[in-house]
């Protein structure tokens, strides 16, 4: 069977190997407010250290019959269906911006409810579909 | 299985096999193409932009499955020491890490049509990164140390690192909140992409394997030729 020397090699190996897992969770982990892309609103709401003048992002949905449009700026809901959050934003939105998709708004929060934003992502999910299967979907609903 | 991988026999392979393995292989590739720029319809709300998808989705495959090689037969190099082994994966790095820069680039040239932004520093697209810096090192370190067992060692360890970034490259997108989708096509429930999608990029998926295969083949073979003419050459 195995060899003294390939068993002390493999215990070394699985002991390193561990530690190192360990180690790069627990720096993952420690800088989870800096991995994550965006917070949710939720995630706002809940959040007692929030800082007013770091820009920051916040994603989610874009709220069915939300959007409006002046001259000057786009203005539109966030939700993550539990929480909402207003933004207002002056500029060009990218095309697939739309209700009731995914979105991300990066920019600074005037108070926990009123988002200013000077940058506007759209966040696509995992579906990938034509068309026509969209619309038989949408009429079978 | 291994046993057609050992040194001996893969310089037995004749180049008629791989003059064959290229011509099925540009075959699939044209079909793929065929498939996936004219016969596969636009999507619902990305419209024509999702054709990048058939060249993004195979290229990250590769990347990630090359360095999952790489990873366990680093872990084999340290413990059994298996001589070939580290041949093997050697000749691997260079396709894999052609194919996690080209995952990077047409990801960029899809996020800007999509989401608004040419690149956006979200978990999936850092440990990308991170991965690509893996391949660099790895290649780096068989080309600047001369001594095959030492090279052999830190390489090794090297890839057994990278290895653990594998797992955080593919759970980034349920892990944390992240610019990037979450994955279509996955283990336990039916793929999101719908079937006149779904071809395309299998068909894309087996032709830039095969394609990533000859590439090690050819690397291969040399790679032994030059492993016995350095043997030969210190025995004298």
């Amino acid at each position: 069977m195995l060899s003294k020397k390939v068993k002390s090699r493999i215990f070394i190996l699985i002991l390193s190997l561990t530690l190192v897992t360990a180690i790069i969770f627990f720096v993952l982990k420690s800088l989870e407010e800096n991995v994550v892309y965006f917070f949710s609103p939720t995630e706002i709401h809940n959040k007692s250290d929030i800082s007013f003048n770091k820009k920051i992002r916040v994603g989610g949905l874009v709220k069915e019959n939300s959007i409006s449009k002046n001259e000057k700026s786009i203005n539109f809901i966030i939700t993550d269906l539990k929480n909402e959050i207003i933004v207002s934003y002056g500029g060009s939105v990218p095309n697939l911006f739309s209700e009731g998709k995914g979105v991300v708004a990066e920019g600074k929060l005037k108070d926990k409810k009123y988002f200013i934003a000077d940058k506007i992502l759209a966040k696509h999910d995992e579906n990938y579909m034509p068309p026509e299967v969209k619309k038989a979907l949408e009429k079978s609903n | 299985m291994l046993k057609n991988f050992f040194p001996n026999k893969i310089l037995s392979i004749s180049n008629k096999l791989i003059t064959n393995l290229i011509i099925a292989m540009i075959l699939v590739v044209f079909l793929g193409f065929i498939y996936a720029l004219f016969i596969s319809p636009p999507d619902y709300i990305q419209g024509d932009s999702v054709r990048i998808m058939y060249v993004h989705v195979p290229s990250s495959f590769i990347a990630l499955g090359s360095f999952a090689f790489i990873g366990i037969a680093s872990i084999s190099n340290l413990i059994f020491k298996v001589k070939f082994m580290p041949l093997m994966a050697k000749s691997l790095a260079p396709v894999g890490s052609i194919f996690t820069l080209i995952s990077i680039v047409t990801g960029s040239l899809w996020g800007k049509p999509t989401w608004g932004i040419w690149w956006a520093w979200d978990a999936r697209l850092t440990s990308m990164v991170i991965l690509l810096c893996f391949y660099v090192a790895y290649i780096l370190t068989w080309k600047l140390i001369s001594s095959f067992e030492k090279a052999n060692k830190i390489s090794s360890i090297i890839g057994i690192v990278g290895l653990l970034n594998l797992p955080v490259i593919k759970y980034s997108v349920d892990w944390w909140s992240t610019l990037h989708q979450t994955s279509s096509i996955t283990l336990t429930s039916a793929p999101t992409i719908h079937y006149t999608m779904l071809v395309p990029l299998i068909i894309m998926l087996v032709g830039m394997v095969m394609y990533s295969l000859i590439i090690f083949l050819m690397k291969y073979k040399t790679e032994i030729m030059k492993f016995k003419l350095d043997k030969k050459k210190n025995n004298k």
